[in-house]
């Protein structure tokens, strides 16, 4: 790991580590879909994930707010470890957003109740305050003209960029996208990465499961390549693309950058 | 056509053509397309031609509305006479004649509820306090014994009201076990799965006048002695139960519909479990469900007729029991489509609103 160049990116104490993984093992039945896997990110910091498909990508963040149970290893989040405990794990999920690749917004609440639903409930704010919040959210995405619609009156686009805004109205500390642009149409794959960028612009720590290596190149701190359950090799973007080491590695970006 | 075409902003096609279709034309299509459907409305026409004529004569013009028995018997026509003649029995049953007013504002409160109850906006804690305070005005309506009213015991009840009550009560009791039963027998948790599957194929597997039978005769063997809970409560009880079975099962399809990704939303935004049933699931799924859950609604209503078997006098039981006084003996059909009015009314309404909530839930 070429970690004197990712060190440089940022100065960094131990407090500001806001996830740590150790010895990260978990099984599908029989079939091992994370083995080994280690890895530290701190506040501020913005990772790509890559890989082919059942490298295992989508699982490792879906630990990290416990969508899947790790099965050895440990995982620490904001501090707290992920066990069994489930106080544990739903203080963990209101600081971790999660954005999904069919974007799963509740299709019987209007896009303002689908915003203010976590805060309103979780986070146990006065319904004005959260609905405040939410429009607050939905102008940040450009879409606070549609606030009185239903997800399924949206574009794919437009339902992305409000599951974005529904996870930002939690005030998460992180953020995880799982393939957010993967189910779109290819002329709304820029709105949506837009607002991401926009989101890293103010800080956001964000892992992102994504193959928009253009996205990657502007955005990221260090981009991961994952294949068979294992990280192969993770680097800058700029050594990442420019000098892959591994055979793997080259052998999938020349197969995605075509 | 013409008409968007000068405004020019249209082309032709842009809109779907209209047809018209006279009688004729619409008779050929959907009466005499084919040989063989042409057969089959003839002779369905001469069927209807056959029956009904004789009935409308039967049931309008040769019928008695305000007779006695004895012109009814001189006629050809329908004797709907017996149903004034029988009314009070028929509605009320054994309940002392002259407190019958009791039991009638009693119903008309149930059903004034219910129409309260029928509008969305109504939906909030209050409507709780609401029916809790109507139950218990209800209550003192039908048992009387304080603020001065004669006390009517429990065996004494019949009719309308013994089949509103059991079947409103019934279904909205059933309807939230129902959903926990649902709930239960999906589960993580082992024990409650395994007691939540039990109960509800136990259930499944048996007939409701079995149930009834066992709530009556083998219910009052395992209360301590000297304990008896009323014959109505046990048949509402085994009404109850046996209607949460069959909800449960619906419901659980209805949870099946959702796709993981509505749980995993409601996850990682560290809702509980309990938020996100209430919130996020169970509008969902109950919404899926809505027409195959009237239907059993609906079933259990007519199936509160079976607590005859118990010696309950619902509505169907005191009109056979006005049918066998010897003055109105032979007009039972008169008695019967009077009743299966009264049920049809009653079933009407539910699908009818099930299908307009349908509509206002659709997003």
């Amino acid at each position: 790991m070429n970690s004197e160049a990712i060190s440089g990116i940022m100065k960094r104490s131990p407090e500001d580590k806001i996830i740590e993984m150790e010895g990260l093992h978990k099984w599908f039945d029989d079939f091992h879909v994370l083995q080994d896997i280690n890895l530290t990110v701190f506040k501020g910091e913005r990772i790509v994930i890559c890989g082919p498909s059942g490298s295992g990508k989508s699982t490792l963040i879906r630990c990290i707010n416990r969508l899947e149970e790790h099965q050895k290893g440990k995982i620490v989040v904001d501090g707290t470890e992920l066990t069994n405990n489930l106080k544990n794990i739903e203080k963990i999920r209101e600081e971790v957003g999660m954005v999904f690749q069919h974007f799963n917004l509740f299709p019987h609440l209007n896009i303002i109740e689908n915003l203010s639903l976590g805060p309103i409930w979780v986070r146990k704010k006065p319904k004005k305050e959260a609905e405040e919040t939410a429009m607050y959210y939905l102008e940040k995405v450009h879409i606070a003209e549609q606030a009185k619609k239903y997800p399924g009156q949206l574009s794919g686009g437009q339902q992305q960029r409000v599951a974005i805004a529904r996870s930002l109205c939690m005030k998460p500390k992180v953020m995880l996208f799982d393939e957010p642009t993967s189910a779109l149409d290819p002329e709304m794959v820029k709105e949506v990465l837009d607002v991401m960028i926009n989101l890293a612009e103010e800080g956001m720590t964000m892992i992102v499961v994504s193959h928009e290596m253009g996205f990657a190149k502007s955005v990221a701190h260090r981009v991961m390549f994952m294949d068979f359950g294992k990280i192969v090799e993770e680097n800058t973007p700029r050594e990442f693309f420019d000098h892959p080491r591994h055979d793997r590695t080259k052998l999938f970006l020349s197969q995605i950058l075509h | 056509m013409v008409e968007s075409r000068d405004k020019g902003v249209q082309t032709e096609g842009a809109l779907p053509p209209l047809i018209r279709i006279g009688m004729f034309n619409w008779m050929r299509q959907n009466l005499f397309n084919g040989i063989f459907n042409s057969i089959l409305t003839v002779i369905t026409l001469l069927f209807l031609f056959k029956v009904i004529p004789p009935f409308i004569q039967w049931a309008f013009i040769d019928s008695f509305w305000l007779s006695t028995a004895e012109q009814c018997r001189a006629g050809d026509g329908a004797c709907w006479s017996i149903i004034p003649a029988n009314i009070r029995f028929i509605i009320f049953g054994f309940y002392p004649h002259e407190l019958h007013w009791r039991p009638s504002v009693a119903m008309v409160l149930l059903i004034s509820l219910l129409f309260y109850s029928k509008k969305r906006e109504h939906w909030n804690n209050s409507l709780g306090y609401i029916w809790v305070a109507g139950l218990v005005v209800m209550g003192i309506l039908m048992r009387g014994g304080i603020l001065g009213l004669t006390p009517v015991e429990s065996d004494q009840w019949g009719g309308l009201p013994l089949t509103l009550m059991l079947s409103v009560f019934g279904m909205f009791a059933a309807y939230p076990l129902g959903i926990f039963l649902a709930l239960g027998r999906r589960s993580k948790m082992p024990a409650i799965r395994t007691i939540c599957i039990l109960y509800i194929e136990m259930i499944r597997g048996v007939p409701l006048i079995s149930l009834l039978f066992m709530s009556a005769v083998l219910f009052p063997l395992f209360l301590p002695q000297g304990l008896t809970l009323n014959k109505i409560l046990r048949a509402q009880a085994a009404i109850i139960m046996f209607t949460a079975a069959y909800i449960a099962e619906v419901v659980r399809g209805g949870l099946q519909a959702i796709t993981r990704g509505q749980y995993e939303a409601a996850e990682s935004l560290g809702l509980n479990y309990v938020q996100k049933m209430r919130l996020v699931i169970l509008p969902q799924a109950l919404k899926i469900v809505i027409p195959p859950t009237v239907g059993i609604l609906i079933s259990a209503f007519k199936d509160t007729s079976l607590v005859v078997i118990i010696a309950l006098y619902d509505i169907l039981k005191t009109t056979r029991s006005a049918l066998a006084n010897p003055t109105w003996m032979g007009f039972s059909p008169e008695a019967y489509i009077f009743v299966a009015l009264i049920y049809f009314v009653c079933c009407y309404a539910m699908s009818n609103y099930s299908r307009r909530l349908e509509k206002e839930l659709r997003t």
